[in-house]
């Protein structure tokens, strides 16, 4: 608490805050402290210039919160305080208003402007007690959060920041990387301890084929996990893994053990409906408004559901989700090129820690790959830069004007080499 | 003769650093399914970022790769992390010098 005191002294005057420290600890210092002096927390998926310029439309006086001397984002930059451990005596925990508006967090929308989400403290704090209650952390013991997430991430936001302030958890401040430091963060973390984590780094540890330490739960979200993996890792780490769906929208809405069942569970008040066109919609609950699935969603029994796999659009790479509408948009406003268009290829193409990248087939007579690549880098998370660029002399469109899937499918067997 | 009873680490054998460069830019481009040659690697060109354009997931992929490969298990808290993904060569160089096998 004191210091949270001593971060809220230290932020400006601004009502919106871009906190971007890679530390877990002062990130939720961070929040903690814009929440108790009202502000808002700016949560965009990427913190790319051109996304850093859209918000500074969206939010006039945001200011970036950063505990990184090299941080070059384009908004004026408050920089963590040092903490010097003192205690200030008598400080309370501050009552927040459940109707506050904590956050914004955005979706990458498909005009090219992010589309922000309001969260309010009350919800936030609901959903994240209903993810605790299903992952069995309030058994009143007190458990350590080793998350290999970064907090920003909508998931790490709310399975480590939130749920450590939500359960009184202790919260490990790193954020590990390689198996290696995953596993030595991991050992020296107090029991019962919890890893929350992704397919991406979970492969990577199984692949590692190094001694796991001993672990009380793991949590998996950003991309669904195959049963096999899932019984690989609990086995490795005789433990068990829960894995959490959700959504930047609705936040966190379901559960499973994966390694026992295809079926998610759905967090208690809230509930799914599908609509004539097959579009599944979540409300109740936590979730702000009746909001549609950007997933196919068959409906089973009760408040149980499968997931069929994303919307034809949608990309999503290691957690981080955009549509191809929206890649598209941001390839062809680059001066000069005349056609272009993204493409996902199907998951044979996946590397070793499963993740598979999208391509793209440009007609741009007077660029260059590089020139090209730099441009994109200004207006997209790196993770979805093509792989490979493919220049074209024309795209094989219909007579609508439409790229039919079999056409791109076939030009991108002619391009892509085949999977190894 | 080899003393059996003594499980010194040997190092790998003597390959030179040309064609270790060559086998480590091999596995990258493999690993990573990039776009370009192995030989078109500069080797002192930045894998991060700008340059041959990796990220994190694919700095984790090398890390696999190499661990596999070579029984190294890179750390990010070692100060040397950030010097060796600076270039190909940099990569060469540690891991010719830390390789277990």
């Amino acid at each position: 608490m004191s210091d949270v005191a001593r971060v809220a002294a230290a932020l400006p005057a601004g009502q919106h805050v871009l906190n971007v420290c890679s530390d877990r600890y002062r990130f939720t210092v961070g929040f903690a402290a814009s929440l108790v002096r009202g502000k808002v927390s700016l949560l965009p998926s990427t913190h790319t210039p051109e996304v850093i310029r859209q918000l500074t439309v969206f939010a006039p006086d945001a200011f970036c919160l950063t505990d990184d001397p090299k941080c070059d984002i384009a908004l004026p930059r408050t920089y963590f305080p040092e903490l010097k451990g003192e205690v200030t005596a008598g400080l309370a925990v501050p009552a927040i208003d459940s109707e506050q508006l904590a956050a914004y967090v955005f979706t990458s929308g498909s005009t090219g402007t992010p589309l922000p989400y309001k969260k309010t403290w009350g919800r936030l704090l609901r959903c994240v007690h209903n993810g605790a209650s299903r992952l069995g952390l309030l058994d009143g013991r007190t458990h350590t959060i080793v998350g290999t997430v970064p907090p920003q991430h909508m998931y790490g936001f709310e399975s480590s920041v939130l749920l450590g302030l939500q359960t009184g958890s202790a919260l490990c401040a790193e954020r590990p990387f390689y198996p290696a430091d995953i596993c030595s963060v991991l050992a020296s973390a107090p029991r019962p301890r919890v890893l929350i984590s992704t397919p991406v780094h979970l492969r990577a540890l199984l692949a590692a084929g190094m001694p796991l330490p001993e672990t009380d739960l793991i949590v998996s979200a950003t991309a669904p996990l195959s049963h096999e993996l899932a019984r690989a890792v609990e086995s490795a780490f005789a433990t068990r893994l829960l894995e959490i769906y959700g959504s930047t929208e609705t936040g966190q809405i379901a559960t499973r053990r994966t390694a026992e069942t295809a079926e998610w569970q759905l967090w208690p008040g809230v509930t799914l409906t599908l609509k004539d066109d097959g579009q599944a919609w979540a409300q109740g609950g936590h979730v702000e408004q009746p909001t549609p699935m950007c997933d196919v969603l068959e409906l089973t029994e009760g408040d149980r559901f499968l997931l069929h796999g994303r919307m034809a659009d949608l990309v999503n790479i290691a957690g981080k989700r955009s549509s191809l509408a929206y890649l598209n948009h941001q390839l062809s406003s680059i001066r000069g090129v005349v056609d272009g268009t993204f493409f996902f290829p199907d998951e044979s193409h996946a590397s070793n820690t499963g993740v598979t990248r999208v391509a793209a087939f440009v007609v741009a007579p007077d660029l260059d790959a590089a020139t090209l690549t730099e441009e994109l880098r200004r207006r997209i998370d790196p993770v979805f830069l093509p792989r490979p660029l493919m220049f074209v002399d024309k795209l094989p469109r219909n007579g609508t004007g439409k790229l039919p899937q079999e056409a791109l499918r076939e030009l991108a067997a002619r391009h892509l080499r085949p999977p190894t | 003769m080899p003393d059996n009873a003594s499980p010194v680490r040997q190092p790998a054998p003597p390959a030179s650093s040309k064609d270790l460069e060559r086998e480590v830019a091999d596995l990258i481009v493999q690993a990573l399914n990039l776009d370009v040659t192995a030989a078109e690697i500069t080797p002192d060109a930045p894998l991060y970022g700008e340059g041959l354009g990796l990220d994190s997931i694919d700095i984790l992929e090398i890390a696999l790769v190499v661990s596999k490969q070579y029984g190294i298990q890179l750390r990010a808290d070692s100060e040397e992390n950030e010097h060796i993904f600076r270039s190909l060569r940099h990569l060469v160089e540690y891991i010719a010098a830390h390789r277990t096998k």
